[in-house]
């Protein structure tokens, strides 16, 4: 699966909290989701973003609660790829369970700018960055990782493999 | 080589003899738990996988908790899901309105986990019950799902971080500020994907509330569980409540563990984690006004706490200006709030007492902070926009700290009223 996109930057210890606040989680739609994604990091966020985009980020991407409604808002909100320095363990999880593309990749996480638009391949884990020329290698997911993620999450591809 | 406790837990549900740090390995759970948040998205992928009935329906717990009593009619459609579902599967313990509190404070206090078991909650707080020598962490909507399809969970072993408490507590030191001062030594990171274990002779001054309140603080350290011995404290608490014969699992002499860190619980000090990561935790500062406090919640909301507070509030007025929100955590430390004459002291001091609900902590209802304004509170997290306005502000303290601070009007320790 290739993705290609214009990068959304943020720093260390983004929490589930700011990515899709507690207020709006008396709805669990997408659309509604995707209408407040990055509301309290980012006002500007859900007008800018458009299907395909990055989100690039420092440590620990996704800490606190274990709101699945998070990975869910940024998968809706047209995203298709966050790459961080590392992710928050229930959110690393909850991120394949919902089949939202994710790469740890902290030379990727260091170097990439707001605004610069990349190209990746979640198979070989190579992402680059097309406006400066420069390439990473993340590690990719071993295939059956990867299969969840294509299928749309653990449940759909469960649903199609049984 | 030696294993951790969690490693045994994880390795006697997995019916495997040992298992290894970074191991996946495939566990049946003892019980799966979910909210009327994060429940009504497991409901949705349950069907999703073209299931139609749960695997047991006795090791599944249902809490209505977090907006409930209903804030809104959204929310009260949320509950509807879970309530609809409950009685569809005939789950046995779903807990509504009258039934219910706060789920990491009531699934301990109604027996329905204990030591040795393996529990995963979609709610990050389920780590709260390593308090009893359970193995229990947080997981989302998809893996309680799938865990209520199979009553299993794949599991990556963790490896550890040992904690050795010695010494004795100083007076108003309490479990919070425990847990507060190692958040603030090792970061929000600090345990990313690890165990925290606690052990040492300082444990026989925590009582089993003030372990729940360390455990269940443990993911604001990015960790995946924390546990305590089962000791006589521990056993003391589960007798008569839980069921099930115990399972005690110790960890090996020759456990290896990733950093070993010691900490003399008669040096700690009433400690405050500052805006806007819980690991900003200070022990001095300088004069900030309050406009609101919060005691209460999963990490501070049992008897103990209540009684903190009282011991604070006893005689004394709340501040001016200062509205202060009182949440025992279930219904049974609700009634022992008013049996111990605990509502009386809230009452006469000028603060408000709410049926259990999670409501302020996570900026839902009851509670909800304008801009510019601050609150001390005994919940878990003080990020960006947690309690309300994303230009207000969160104070992490104990119950001894946030009552103090209600009394002063700024954020005071109980020394310095």
């Amino acid at each position: 699966m290739e993705i290609k996109g214009k990068v959304f930057k943020y720093g260390n210890d983004v929490d589930t909290d700011v990515i899709i606040p507690a207020r709006y989680l008396n709805d669990s739609s997408e659309k509604a989701l995707a209408s407040h994604c990055m509301e309290d990091i980012d006002p500007h966020f859900v007008n800018n973003v458009k299907a395909g985009d990055v989100i690039v980020a420092g440590d620990n991407f996704g800490c606190g609660s274990s709101r699945e409604h998070a990975p869910l808002a940024i998968k809706a909100s047209g995203i298709s790829l966050v790459i961080a320095n590392s992710f928050a363990r229930i959110f690393y999880r909850n991120s394949i369970n919902i089949g939202l593309p994710i790469l740890e990749c902290p030379a990727a996480a260091a170097e990439i700018k707001a605004g610069d638009e990349i190209k990746a391949d979640l198979s070989s884990g190579l992402i680059c960055n097309i406006t400066t020329g420069k390439s990473f290698k993340a590690e990719p997911f071993p295939p059956f990782i990867q299969q969840i993620i294509n299928d749309g999450g653990l449940l759909a591809h469960l649903a199609k493999n049984k | 080589m030696g294993m951790t406790a969690s490693q045994k837990i994880l390795a006697a549900h997995a019916r495997l003899d040992e298992v290894k740090a970074g191991q996946l390995i495939s566990a049946e759970l003892d019980l799966v738990l979910a909210n009327d948040i994060t429940g009504p998205v497991a409901i949705k992928e349950f069907k999703k996988a073209g299931a139609d009935k749960v695997k047991d329906n006795k090791k599944i717990a249902l809490v209505m908790d977090h907006f409930a009593p209903n804030k809104d009619v959204k929310s009260a459609e949320q509950c509807k899901i879970c309530r609809v579902f409950a009685k569809e599967q005939s789950i046995e313990n779903f807990f509504d309105v009258g039934k219910m509190g706060i789920e990491h404070a009531l699934l301990p206090e109604t027996g329905l986990v204990g030591a040795g078991d393996l529990v995963i909650g979609a709610d990050s707080h389920t780590c709260t019950y390593g308090a009893l020598g359970a193995f229990s962490t947080g997981v989302g909507s998809t893996d309680m799902a799938a865990g209520m399809l199979s009553q299993k969970c794949w599991f990556k072993v963790p490896s550890a971080i040992k904690f050795e408490l010695c010494g004795k507590p100083g007076k108003y030191i309490c479990g919070k500020d425990v847990i507060l001062h190692i958040i603030g030594l090792i970061g929000v990171d600090g345990a990313l994907y690890k165990s925290m274990e606690f052990c040492g002779d300082g444990l026989k001054y925590l009582n089993i509330d003030d372990r729940f309140t360390i455990c269940n603080m443990v993911i604001e350290a990015g960790a995946k569980n924390g546990i305590f011995p089962v000791d006589e404290i521990a056993h003391e608490y589960m007798k008569g409540r839980f069921k099930r014969p115990l399972k005690i699992y110790e960890a090996d002499p020759d456990a290896v563990y990733d950093a070993v860190y010691k900490i003399d619980l008669s040096k700690l000090k009433p400690t405050v984690s500052f805006p806007h990561l819980p690991e900003n935790a200070k022990t001095e500062w300088n004069e900030i006004a309050v406009d609101q406090v919060v005691i209460g919640s999963c990490t501070n909301g049992r008897i103990s706490d209540m009684r903190a507070a009282a011991e604070i509030l006893k005689g004394r007025k709340v501040a001016d200006g200062v509205r202060t929100i009182i949440i025992p955590a279930t219904q049974s430390v609700y009634r022992q709030c008013i049996d111990e004459g605990l509502t009386q002291i809230f009452l006469d001091a000028g603060a408000v007492i709410s049926t259990p609900t999670c409501g302020p902590c996570l900026g839902g209802y009851m509670g909800i902070l304008a801009e510019g304004e601050r609150c001390v509170s005994t919940t878990n997290r003080n990020f960006v926009g947690r309690m309300g306005h994303v230009k207000s502000e969160v104070y992490l303290a104990s119950p001894y700290v946030a009552a103090a601070s209600a009394v002063a009007g700024k954020l005071c320790t109980p020394e310095n009223i």
